[in-house]
């Protein structure tokens, strides 16, 4: 479907074609305007932050087929990042996104580091495990993080003398580094770098012995990926304006990660959709809140199932191979083995 | 002619199995060098062991002056020595092109700032692979099928790419496992040809091969192993008269036409 609707949009006259991308940013731009409910915004940016998240959890798990779950770690690293360099140490909030993004990409790098041994179901484990270890450094280095009381007040940003305090004003922020960070993942992944990573996904016996350097590619994927959620943590610090460790729980993790799994991993458009989708539908289900992991849990079962590739996921994959889900609910003796 | 592969006494044991057993190998440049022998007889293990897949339980291999051991795989290709796989193993949800492309990894040197600015080392490295790429496709007869996908090609064709992706490498040295495998007669005389061809553009080329008319007819030296040892080095002819290699393949005293025949 996105092959066809690719098709006609290109087929279109240019200037038509800048007509709809005109239309199209100058409405993405004034939303805020037309939308004053701070509800509404407040969902939004919520879908922003995540299509940074999950997008950058994607690059990982998506393009090198590495299999992380640990994303919510990263999106810690950032976060505390930002918050204690500007409410402890007044550091504007500019300076820290940098620090950040590099700092959570030098974690990204040492988590790398032990798995380059293991792939799959441990590899998976591993970063688990080392994000349960940065919430519980955050939840019990009390001089730093506050400890369980977390930091308060997180000082806004300021841009052009201007406060950014509502939600409609983070807007901005947070659909620059959405679009920052697809227009740069864009690049990288139809460069050498990119091919290297896709390489791997496929074909890491094959990639190797054609000189694609399994390492340090894996190692640059895994401190890409961090970065990225790096930034979307120092950005998310002052719009929550509090954060305490609870935020980053293993939950958050299967958040953005069932966000890139029903989008679909592999694309960058799939986890902009899982984040709509996942962010949409987790209002709706605020009613019966207790049930909405349940829901998610079948979802994800239910995409496995039948479109293992996620909604708009690649199907020109190992991905789209329907062994990633299939194998695992033939495992679990949910469906019957294909006699080929 | 310079010695450039060189296998000194090389084993590698998988516990108690000796899979390959102290062989020696020497490929000169130039050479269309072939390793035959019968099933499980560790002429992919062998394979493996030189292109740095296994690590060798002893022994040292040479490569163009630089000692393998312990190297990984893409250092090995980087040192010049492409391979394909006796499974092929073709990036198959890839396009031909796309497949082709993965080959020039070591000749580029696009790094994530430039891919990222779109510098000129980006711009020239992108152009470099596209027409490499495409003149490695038509020098193979593939153009026409360079946007399909891999994995949809017919299965001599899939071989076809394989090797176009190893070539992209620029390798000194080529090897092939089982190229041959699964084709039909046909199939297997245009490979021959093809193989013999690319040696005259220069390619030193070693390959497994079960086909004795493929060997016979297109290499210049062959090595026999069998249950892991080497059993005969040299030129066709010399195999042809080794008892030992009659003996791997027939069995001993069992042809037909000697004592007890006609029972």
């Amino acid at each position: 479907m996105t092959q066809t609707l690719k098709a006609w949009f290109s087929d279109l006259p240019k200037a038509v074609r800048i007509l709809i991308f005109g239309l199209g940013a100058v409405i993405i731009l004034l939303i805020p305007r037309f939308l004053t409910s701070s509800y509404i915004m407040g969902i939004i940016c919520r879908i922003l932050l995540y299509i940074t998240l999950a997008g950058s959890l994607n690059v990982i798990n998506g393009y090198t087929g590495q299999f992380s779950i640990g994303h919510a770690g990263f999106f810690a690293v950032g976060c505390y990042t930002t918050a204690i360099l500007s409410s402890n140490y007044a550091w504007d909030f500019w300076f820290t996104l940098p620090i950040a993004g590099i700092l959570t990409a030098i974690i990204g790098l040492l988590v790398a580091l032990p798995t380059f041994r293991m792939t799959g179901i441990y590899l998976s484990i591993v970063t688990l495990g080392f994000s349960e270890i940065i919430r519980l450094i955050a939840l019990n280095w009390t001089g730093l993080t506050g400890g369980p009381l977390g930091i308060k007040g997180i000082p806004a940003p300021q841009f052009l003398g201007m406060n950014i305090r509502r939600a409609g004003d983070y807007y901005y922020i947070f659909l620059l580094f959405a679009v920052l960070f697809l227009l740069v993942t864009n690049r990288v992944l139809k460069s050498r770098i990119g091919r290297a990573w896709i390489s791997i996904r496929e074909d890491q016996q094959a990639a190797q012995s054609l000189g694609v350097e399994l390492v340090k590619y894996k190692a640059m994927n895994f401190a890409y990926g961090a970065f990225w959620a790096g930034l979307a943590g120092a950005i998310y610090a002052p719009y929550i304006n509090y954060v305490d460790s609870n935020t980053f729980t293993l939950d958050e993790g299967f958040n953005i990660l069932s966000m890139a799994i029903i989008g679909g991993m592999g694309t960058l458009g799939g986890p902009v959709l899982g984040s709509f989708v996942v962010n949409i539908l987790n209002e709706l289900l605020r009613p019966v809140s207790a049930y909405r992991l349940v829901v998610y849990g079948l979802l994800i079962v239910v995409m496995m199932w039948i479109r293992p590739q996620g909604i708009i996921g690649a199907s020109d994959s190992m991905l789209a191979d329907d062994r990633t889900g299939a194998d695992l609910l033939e495992r679990l003796g949910l469906k019957k083995r294909r006699t080929a | 002619m310079s010695q450039l592969l060189v296998a000194n006494n090389v084993s590698k044991h998988f516990g108690g199995l000796k899979a390959v057993d102290n062989v020696d190998m020497i490929i000169n440049e130039g050479d269309i060098f072939g390793i035959i022998g019968p099933n499980g007889a560790g002429k992919t293990t062998f394979f493996n062991i030189c292109s740095g897949v296994y690590k060798p339980t002893t022994g040292e291999i040479t490569f163009d002056g630089h000692s393998l051991v312990g190297q990984k795989p893409e250092q090995i290709a980087r040192l010049g020595m492409a391979r394909t796989f006796q499974n092929i193993r073709l990036f198959k949800y890839m396009s031909v092109l796309e497949n082709v492309f993965i080959g020039f990894q070591t000749k580029t040197r696009t790094g994530l700032a430039d891919a990222i600015l779109h510098t000129a080392a980006y711009k020239s490295d992108e152009q470099l692979i596209r027409e490499e790429g495409l003149k490695v496709l038509d020098s193979l007869g593939l153009l026409p099928f360079k946007d399909t996908k891999a994995g949809n090609l017919s299965y001599g064709m899939q071989r076809k790419v394989e090797i176009a992706r190893a070539l992209a490498l620029g390798p000194k040295l080529l090897l092939l496992d089982e190229p041959a495998a699964g084709m039909n007669q046909l199939e297997k005389q245009e490979l021959m040809h093809f193989v013999i061809d690319l040696n005259k553009r220069g390619y030193t080329i070693a390959l497994i091969e079960h086909d004795m008319r493929f060997v016979m007819n297109s290499c210049n030296r062959i090595l026999v192993l069998n249950f892991g040892q080497k059993i005969c080095e040299g030129t066709p002819e010399e195999v042809r008269e080794d008892k030992g290699v009659n003996e791997a393949y027939f069995g001993k005293g069992l042809l037909v036409g000697r004592k007890g025949a006609a029972a």
